[in-house]
């Protein structure tokens, strides 16, 4: 679709961590038994990812899976696929109960570059920043709103929130990430 | 005079000078000083006058515990009043100027409550101000105000940035001195994750000062090794400038880092806060010294013992040529030793107690120093400066002995453990006879959630008041914290010192002990608030028994510094007074923060931009470029109005609701909320949720629903649209979305979670635009005609109270034909990455029809015209769907939702209930908004009984007359009756209205349904 | 600030991320109970000095709610577990009572 943006369009800060918004990025909330076999053959089939256990986010060829809660996944796909996948996964799965829906213009999503990442998201969020690993994701909340990040490799943190707080997700990561804030205990 | 000395300064560097300016006085210190050193250092021993009285006063102190020397600091965006200057860290073009005085420091008017002093006693304001109660507001408060108070309030905004820092670890220690050092020592040993906090720049504290030696070496190269080995440990954090502000539930500390105090403008973060979770917390806070009561105890050169010695040994000042030292401990003597070692004279060494037999007496002695056993102070000679003592016997009543010439006094009353950081979250204190001061009792030490102990003391902080003690008690802290933290077992051995032998001290709490009332009146205990051993024991007199009344009555340690010099004596002498033992009194609370901290850095982040979350539409760009007036719903932004130059906001929402009504007008609705209803048992579910009937909702059909609590008020409504067999989509409120989706969650997770639903929050994948008006139709074919989109909006294929999906124009859109403002009405979602590129293509296609955005305040008037309510303004959370005549949306044929059994409640279903009407002013003016109608009668208390109240009320330029709704008893039995609507704005008329039906506008709803 | 272990995600949540539903396990009343039963339901709370058994939703995490055993006095947590039950688990019961025999049980 060539009307789509992302909130904030690709916007980026380069302070002592690089922060840039990652544009349009597919989102799928899919909640159902996530014991179940049909589940994690939904997921595998539309993502190619193992299913990712109590806070884990697995990869696969077409997108990862984020483990949100006991009933529910995140898959990050494409942004175009994401209404096709919806279908697919929603079809995949059958009678079972479920819910397979697009929220991917309901995000915003951040990438926090360097050696410092950790430590921006720990400016701002409760979670303990320094025991966490590429695999691990962890929702909580950066200052005053719910968030989820979860790191792509050691120096790459992903950063999530709703898509009506992107532009002050996007100045509380530029902010905590202005030169001369380095804390430095990470 | 106070004077730098040729030599020594521990942790000054004399080759890197610092200038500064003192109340415009050009002045000079060295880097490493304090500003209270430096200040010292050019003798400028006046600091400030003191709150009350307007007394001069001068530093008291070398550290956190100063009450005296507080100075505005800074200019400008960086003006900050009330900073101390002995934690002040001394910096090139750093500025600074004394508190509390007109017209100068020197001469300060103010001094004249100084004489007047005993007719300000404890309780003063009380006493004075009880009647007439406008004399307080005219006369005493505005002089008040004058000539008390502190520094001055900054009057521009802070140029400096803030900020916060998460935090987890095993160990926290506070405290970088000896004990905190010998304890990170054990805890880095133990393989626990170790921070440790020091307050200063330095570390090491004041042991250096005292001398002695540590493992065979100085303390100053112990200090220097142990950093050494700690910085060599992965696991171990040292931070320094940082000052643990409080301990809280659960292992929970706020470190208070000033980062760039000392280096202002230079980029970096002011201050930042740490917010610490941690598993065990060993304080390592030393002790502070008390003063001593004795009269004259105030004038400037009167100064702690062992702050005295920190001068000449850290920052190598002097307080004067001669020093008389007052002590009831041994301690004292080592500054007696250390001033004879720097070549200053001690006159005479005052020891209270009746003899001075320690080793430190002795040396003394044997330094040729006078030492007078058994004596003490009888009177301060001086008024801006000590000019010298008089001497009397401890035991007796005060009569001179003897009077001795000098220019500063050294007094050391004993030493009390900084206990803050344990008592904060609950650990409990004993009194310790021998020193007699409160210590830890390290049997209820404070717990965590499990239940364990999670505070444990070391050194001076235990009450160890030796070096040997003190890193003794020091290592095993830090290793019963590493264990109990997770870490393994040490068996390496601590740090080791010496063992000393100390003449035991003598609690002395009134100097001499019988001192007269006209002596008790000039000693002070709590220096900052002007509280004296007389206003003590007025107060113990007056019948304030508790220590906490005590202190509120007296404002003993109410002042900034928290009465940490003055609460021990205080306690001691209200015991006296009371005639009953110290520890029955016991002390008052100690709360955090250990000394005061910035606002600044308890906002953090929050300021400017973003002090909160501002959450935004897709087109919120939009209607800021179009110059739209916002308004704030919940953390939304939604435009109010788009007025035009030259127009009011007024008369934009007229001419918004005119053309909407009259042409094409499109509405940002994307702030609505959109849940996902989805499950075999949604429709059950559905049913209990809403006072409707929503399971037997057709699939492709929308019904307008309401939502109530367990308490039966209405709580949110909106429209519900069937999506298939198995899937609801319920809009809510614009403020209501999360709260009704956590409200979903809330009985299905934790009442009903055998029923197989699942909700989604859908409301920002969405934008949401209504497209209103009679051309709405028009400007939706036009999209689909220009870009080949395929959805019929046609009246037959998508009727009223009706959805479908499609494409209109190229945009993936769902339609629902719901109306909210009376008119031919399309509500169409799409992605909200499409929602900017949709706007614009319907202000565009609706150029021909006349299209206009309009805002919330236009939607509001325009539902108000047919009489539909809003949630915030028909409801308040104590009205029901009954009370607004929408008994039409509650089925009778369920047998529960949630809010039913309530409604069946002998209050819910009283006739006497107010019950919504229309209202209407006979002269056609716009009713005050919740203005109240009165009735015949008064009730119990004399009033005018109500008998109803405007919940809604505009000016509608549709029908060009003010409208309006309201609650009103018996309201729908009374239509065409007259009701009194008395004003409040002083003009003392009478609006009358007649009640009639809220629908004003379309009756027959032919408008919407064609 | 109090630290609660959520039991569906399995970290321990600071305070700011959850929000705290006062006493567990409720029994609803709806249409068909007495006056006395509903307004018991709707507006009687425990309010102990002690043991507390309370609802808390893990808000800024999984969402879930969830209970806790919780002393009301020295604020120690006895235990979290999820809150699809009627009643806490037998076993934390027993640990409790293990540690203050003088309380009087779950009822």
């Amino acid at each position: 679709m060539s009307n789509a943006v992302s909130a904030l369009q690709g916007a980026s800060f380069d302070g002592y961590c690089k922060v840039e918004e990652a544009g349009l990025t597919g989102m799928i909330t899919l909640r159902g038994d996530l014991a179940s076999k049909g589940v994690a053959k939904a997921v595998k089939a539309v993502t190619g990812a193992a299913m990712p256990g109590q806070g884990e986010v697995t990869e696969g060829d077409k997108g990862r899976v984020g483990w949100m809660s006991p009933d529910e996944l995140l898959l990050i796909v494409d942004h175009a696929e994401a209404p096709a996948i919806v279908d697919a996964a929603t079809a995949s799965l059958g009678d079972e109960h479920s819910l397979v829906v697009n929220v991917s213009d309901a995000r915003a999503v951040y990438r926090v570059k360097g050696a410092a990442c950790r430590e921006i998201i720990a400016k701002l969020a409760p979670a303990d920043t320094s025991v966490m690993q590429p695999g691990m994701l962890r929702r909580t909340r950066i200052a005053q709103v719910p968030a989820a990040f979860y790191l792509e490799d050691d120096e790459t943190a992903v950063v999530v929130c709703f898509r009506s707080v992107a532009q002050y997700a996007f100045d509380l990561l530029k902010d905590a990430a202005q030169p001369g804030g380095e804390v430095g205990v990470l | 005079m106070s004077t730098r000395l040729a030599n020594g300064g521990r942790l000054i560097d004399r080759s890197k000078p610092k200038n500064f300016t003192f109340n415009g006085k050009r002045m000079k210190g060295y880097e490493g000083d304090t500003l209270a050193a430096a200040l010292l250092g050019e003798d400028q021993m006046l600091m400030g006058r003191s709150f009350k009285y307007h007394r001069p006063r001068g530093v008291v102190a070398s550290g956190a515990e100063e009450p005296n020397a507080l100075v505005n600091l800074g200019q400008g965006e960086r003006f900050e009043p009330n900073q101390r200057v002995t934690t002040t860290e001394l910096f090139d073009g750093l500025t600074c100027t004394s508190q509390n005085h007109w017209p100068s420091l020197e001469f300060d008017v103010g001094v004249v409550n100084n004489y007047a002093s005993r007719f300000l006693p404890a309780g003063f304001y009380y006493k004075t101000f009880m009647a007439p109660a406008a004399a307080w507001k005219h006369v005493f408060e505005p002089i008040i105000r004058k000539s008390a108070g502190l520094g001055q309030v900054p009057t521009e905004a802070d140029a400096d940035r803030y900020e916060h820092y998460y935090h987890h670890t095993d160990v926290v220690i506070i405290g970088g001195g000896v004990a905190g050092l010998a304890s990170a020592l054990a805890a880095g040993r133990s393989g626990a994750k170790v921070l440790v906090m020091e307050q200063t720049h330095h570390w090491g504290g004041r042991a250096a000062v005292d001398g002695g030696e540590i493992d065979g070496q100085s303390v100053d190269a112990w200090i220097d090794a142990t950093l050494a080995e700690l910085e060599g440990m992965e696991n171990v954090t040292l931070r320094t400038r940082m000052m643990a502000s409080g301990v809280y539930d659960h292992g929970y500390v706020l470190g208070y880092e000033r980062v760039a105090d000392h280096t202002p403008g230079d980029g970096r973060p002011r201050h930042r806060l740490w917010r610490i979770r941690t598993k065990q917390i060993v304080t390592a806070t030393g002790a502070i010294e008390r003063p001593l009561s004795f009269a004259g105890n105030d004038i400037p050169g009167v100064m702690l013992a062992s702050a005295v010695r920190d001068y000449v040994v850290n920052w190598g000042v002097s307080i004067g040529d001669r020093t008389v030292v007052v002590t009831n401990n041994d301690d004292g003597y080592r500054t007696a030793l250390t001033l004879k070692e720097a070549g200053l004279e001690v006159p005479v060494v005052l020891d209270a107690r009746a003899e001075a037999t320690g080793p430190l007496a002795e040396a003394a002695r044997a330094a040729g120093i006078r030492v007078e056993a058994g004596k003490a102070i009888a009177k301060v000679h001086g008024g801006k400066r000590v000019t010298g003592v008089s001497v009397c016997l401890q035991a007796g009543e005060g009569s001179a002995l003897e009077e001795i010439k000098c220019d500063a006094v050294a007094m050391s009353g004993g030493w009390s453990p900084v206990v803050h950081m344990w008592s904060h979250c609950g650990g409990k204190l004993i009194w310790d006879e021998a020193q007699a001061h409160f210590r830890p009792d390290p049997n209820r030490a404070p717990t965590s959630h499990d239940g364990e102990a999670f505070v444990v003391t070391a050194g001076t902080a235990s009450g160890a008041m030796s070096l040997a003690d003190t890193l003794e008690d020091a290592y095993a802290a830090g290793k019963a914290a590493g264990k109990a933290a997770g870490g393994k077992a040490i068996r390496k051995a601590g740090p080791k010192a010496d063992a000393e032998s100390e003449q035991p001290m003598a609690p002395v709490w009134i100097m001499p002990q019988g001192a007269g009332p006209k002596k008790r009146m000039k000693m002070w205990l709590d220096y900052q608030n002007d509280v004296k051993v007389s206003d003590v024991q007025l107060a113990a007199r007056e019948g304030y028994e508790s220590v906490e009344h005590t202190k509120r009555y007296t404002t003993l340690g109410m002042a900034t510094d928290q009465g940490k010099l003055s609460n021990i004596n205080g306690l001691a002498v209200l015991s006296d007074a009371l005639d009953q033992e110290i520890p029955t009194t016991g002390t008052t609370t100690f709360r955090p923060p250990y000394t005061p901290i910035s606002f600044g850095a308890i906002a953090g982040e929050a300021r400017h931009e973003i002090f909160q979350p501002i959450r935004r539409t897709p087109m919120h760009q939009w209607h800021e470029d179009a110059g739209a007036y916002m308004e704030p719903v919940g953390h939304w932004r939604r435009p109010y109005c788009y007025a035009k130059p030259g127009e009011t906001n007024e008369q934009a929402v007229h001419r918004e609701v005119l053309n909407t009504r009259e042409n094409l007008g499109l509405l940002d609705a994307s702030t609505l909320g959109k849940l996902i209803v989805k499950g075999p048992d949604a429709g059950k579910f559905m049913d209990m949720m809403y006072t409707n009937m929503m399971s037997n909702l057709a699939v492709g059909k929308c019904r307008y629903g309401l939502m109530c609590s367990e308490n039966g008020f209405l709580s949110d409504d909106g429209v519900v649209a069937r999506i298939d067999e198995e899937t609801w989509l319920c809009h809510t409120t614009s403020g209501g979305a999360d709260r009704i989706h956590a409200w979903m969650e809330e009985w299905l997770q934790t009442e009903w979670w055998d029923w197989k639903v699942y909700v989604a929050n859908v409301t920002e994948q969405l934008a949401q635009v209504a497209v209103v008006g009679p051309n709405a139709r028009k400007v939706l074919e036009k999209l689909n005609a220009q870009a080949g989109g395929g959805m019929d909006l046609s009246a037959e294929a998508l009727p009223f109270m009706q959805w479908a999906d499609g494409k209109i124009g190229d945009f993936d859109a769902r339609a629902y034909r719901i109306s909210f403002s009376g008119e031919l009405s399309y509500e169409i979602a799409v992605p909200a990455s499409q929602g900017r590129a949709f706007w614009d293509a319907l202000l565009e296609a609706g150029e021909e029809f006349g299209v206009m955005p309009y805002g919330t305040e236009c939607l509001h008037i325009m539902r108000a015209e047919k009489g539909f309510i809003m949630i915030g303004d028909e409801t308040d959370g104590t009205v029901i769907p009954q009370d607004l005549g929408l008994n039409w949306a509650i089925s009778k044929k369920k047998e529960d939702f949630l809010g039913k059994r309530a409604q069946e409640r002998s209050h819910m279903t009283d006739p006497e209930r107010w019950k919504l009407v229309g209202l209407e002013t006979l002269d056609g003016s716009v009713l005050p908004d919740g203005a109240y109608a009165v009735g015949e009668g008064n009730n119990v208390h004399g009033q005018r009984n109500m008998i109803g109240r405007v919940t809604s009320t505009y000016y509608s330029p549709t029908l060009k007359k003010g409208i309006a709704m309201g609650l009103v008893k018996h309201g729908p039995d009374r239509m065409g009756e007259v009701i009194d609507f008395p004003t409040v704005d002083g003009s003392n008329t009478v609006i009358k209205a007649r009640i009639c039906d809220p629908v004003f506008y379309d009756k027959e709803g032919a408008k919407q349904n064609v | 600030m109090l630290i609660l272990e959520c039991p569906y995600c399995g970290v321990m949540a600071d305070e700011t991320d959850l929000h705290g539903g006062g006493e567990a396990h409720l029994k609803r009343f709806g249409p068909g109970s007495s006056d006395d039963e509903f307004e018991t339901y709707l507006f009687h709370r425990k309010n102990p000095k002690g043991v507390h058994f309370e609802r808390w939703r893990h808000v800024s995490g999984c969402g879930k709610w969830f209970h806790a055993a919780r002393n009301t006095m020295t604020l120690e947590v006895y235990g979290t577990y999820p809150a699809q039950t009627y009643e806490p688990p037998k076993e934390l019961v027993a640990k409790i009572k293990k540690k203050h025999p003088e309380w009087g049980g779950y009822e």
